[in-house]
């Protein structure tokens, strides 16, 4: 953790540069003007008052968005509080400013994720999904329940399918995610 | 007959596949035919993935869009997971450049997607499709004296902005479905509140996800339910073994059955308990009892 006098030289040097960079990347995929509502925090709070991991564990929520908005880069990336959110979108639901702050976090996490900070056991399910299309294995136990339910012992889905389980591949192969993957192991 | 392609997903049929023979036999049963997707894969899921690789996860889940525009059918699903992700892709993709992005992608696997297959939750296709009235003839076994507490879980009610369902603490669904099946339908304490799972916390960090799941569990407890219905495969597996790691770690005495919502439905359809997978769920269905179709 950087000191309050580091992290004041930190913002005044470097302003709003991991903001610009987390609306940059998240607008890939989501509107980009829902994502500049990252400028418009206040500091409220609503967020960290409806969020129910924040009652249980040290997060702040609206720490996050602070330190995003800081360029606190490192300090945000390396912290395990980014992957303490359930993304159940109570935060995003109540901002009175508008934050699409799940989102946020999500693209936070993605920059996270690339810079190899992905916990093993994430790492094992995306493992899962490049081998077998699905984020758990199907099990002897399950298989039998299938049958004994009167379905057959694997669904119709890539665990019958080959040609779909390379479709996927190729998709991770040209988004670069299996790069990322093999990268963080 | 109104047709569906099902998304499975990866909880619902290798983890709880009475789920998904639940919903095929029900559904059938009330009108609505659900087709297999073939080839499809994990949505995929939106807080794990959609953590790593936005446009992984976006262009995978447009594969699975396509599968379903192929077939010429709209999606039903009965994971919040997979609602979560397929029907915000579809919100996503209905914009053209967006479109383009993730074609260009499609492309290399020779698929393209055309921006207009429609995403639902087995919840609208029970009071879309099927309808009350319609239910309400079809009921054989009213599930009479029966607590019933209703977890909607996150991704089918929120971002409001994408699921277009209301505000999350209003919405009463399942609580009118177990009315209307003759159940009572009980409130709780902070029912809104997210089962603990998603976002890769059950996988991460399982204590934090089970102490979600245990502070949900005490406010049932409290109000002495019969049992907990559910439409997400996640919360159910999250609320259904989480319960049994929570006892297992001596901070839970008696666990609160937990019931899919078609699973519910089945009930009140008089289709037998064990070909709804109701034994199969770790919680033990002591509920039949009440209803008289124990042992």
């Amino acid at each position: 953790m950087k000191s309050p006098i580091e992290r004041k030289v930190i913002a005044v040097e470097a302003p709003w540069l991991l903001l610009e960079e987390v609306i940059n990347r998240g607008s890939t995929t989501f509107p980009k003007e829902d994502l500049k509502t990252a400028y418009d925090c206040i500091q409220c709070g609503e967020c960290v008052g409806g969020c129910p991991s924040g009652r249980r564990t040290g997060w702040h929520v609206r720490s996050t968005i602070r330190k995003m908005q800081l360029g606190l880069r490192e300090e945000l990336l390396n912290s395990d509080e980014i992957w303490l959110c359930t993304t159940c979108y109570t935060c995003q639901e109540r901002c009175p400013r508008q934050l699409m702050i799940t989102d946020l976090v999500r693209t936070i996490r993605n920059i996270a994720f690339e810079q190899g900070h992905a916990k093993d056991s994430h790492l094992k399910i995306a493992k899962n999904m490049l081998e077998l299309g699905h984020t758990v294995p199907p099990t002897e136990e399950m298989k039998k329940m299938r049958e004994r339910l009167g379905l057959n012992a694997l669904p119709p889905t890539a665990l019958q399918f080959p040609e779909a389980l390379s479709e996927v591949k190729k998709l991770a192969e040209a988004t670069g995610f299996s790069n990322k993957v093999s990268k963080a192991k | 007959m109104k047709s569906y392609a099902y998304f499975l997903g990866c909880l619902t049929p290798l983890r709880y596949p009475g789920i998904e023979a639940t919903t095929k036999i029900s559904m059938k049963q009330l009108g609505v035919e659900l087709l297999d997707m073939k080839g499809a894969t994990c949505c995929p899921a939106p807080g794990v993935f959609g953590s790593f690789d936005l446009q992984y996860w976006l262009s995978v889940a447009a594969r699975n869009l396509v599968i379903a525009q192929d077939m010429g059918v709209d999606i039903a699903v009965t994971c919040n997971g997979c609602y979560g992700t397929l029907q915000e892709a579809s919100h996503l993709l209905e914009d053209e450049d967006r479109r383009k992005r993730v074609n260009d992608l499609l492309g290399k696997i020779g698929k393209s997607y055309a921006g207009k297959t429609k995403v639902k939750h087995v919840n609208e296709v029970i009071s879309g499709d099927v309808g009350f009235e319609n239910l309400k003839n079809k009921m054989v076994k009213p599930l009479k004296g029966l607590r019933v507490v209703a977890h909607y879980g996150c991704h089918y009610l929120k971002p409001r902005k994408v699921r277009g369902h209301g505000i999350f603490e209003q919405y009463h669904f399942i609580d009118d479905l177990a009315k209307l099946l003759g159940a009572e339908a009980i409130e709780y304490k902070d029912k809104g509140m997210c089962c603990g799972a998603g976002g890769g916390v059950r996988s991460g960090e399982l204590d934090v996800a089970l102490d979600f799941t245990l502070e949900k569990i005490k406010n049932i407890a409290n109000v002495k339910a019969d049992c907990i219905v559910n439409p997400c495969a996640f919360c159910h597996l999250q609320l259904d073994r989480g319960q049994i790691e929570l006892r297992d770690r001596g901070l839970l005495k008696d666990t609160i059955p937990v019931v899919f919502v078609t699973q519910l439905l089945g009930l009140a359809l008089g289709l037998p308990p064990k070909n709804l997978g109701l034994y199969d769920n770790l919680t033990q269905p002591t509920y039949l009892e009440k209803l008289g179709l124990g042992g």
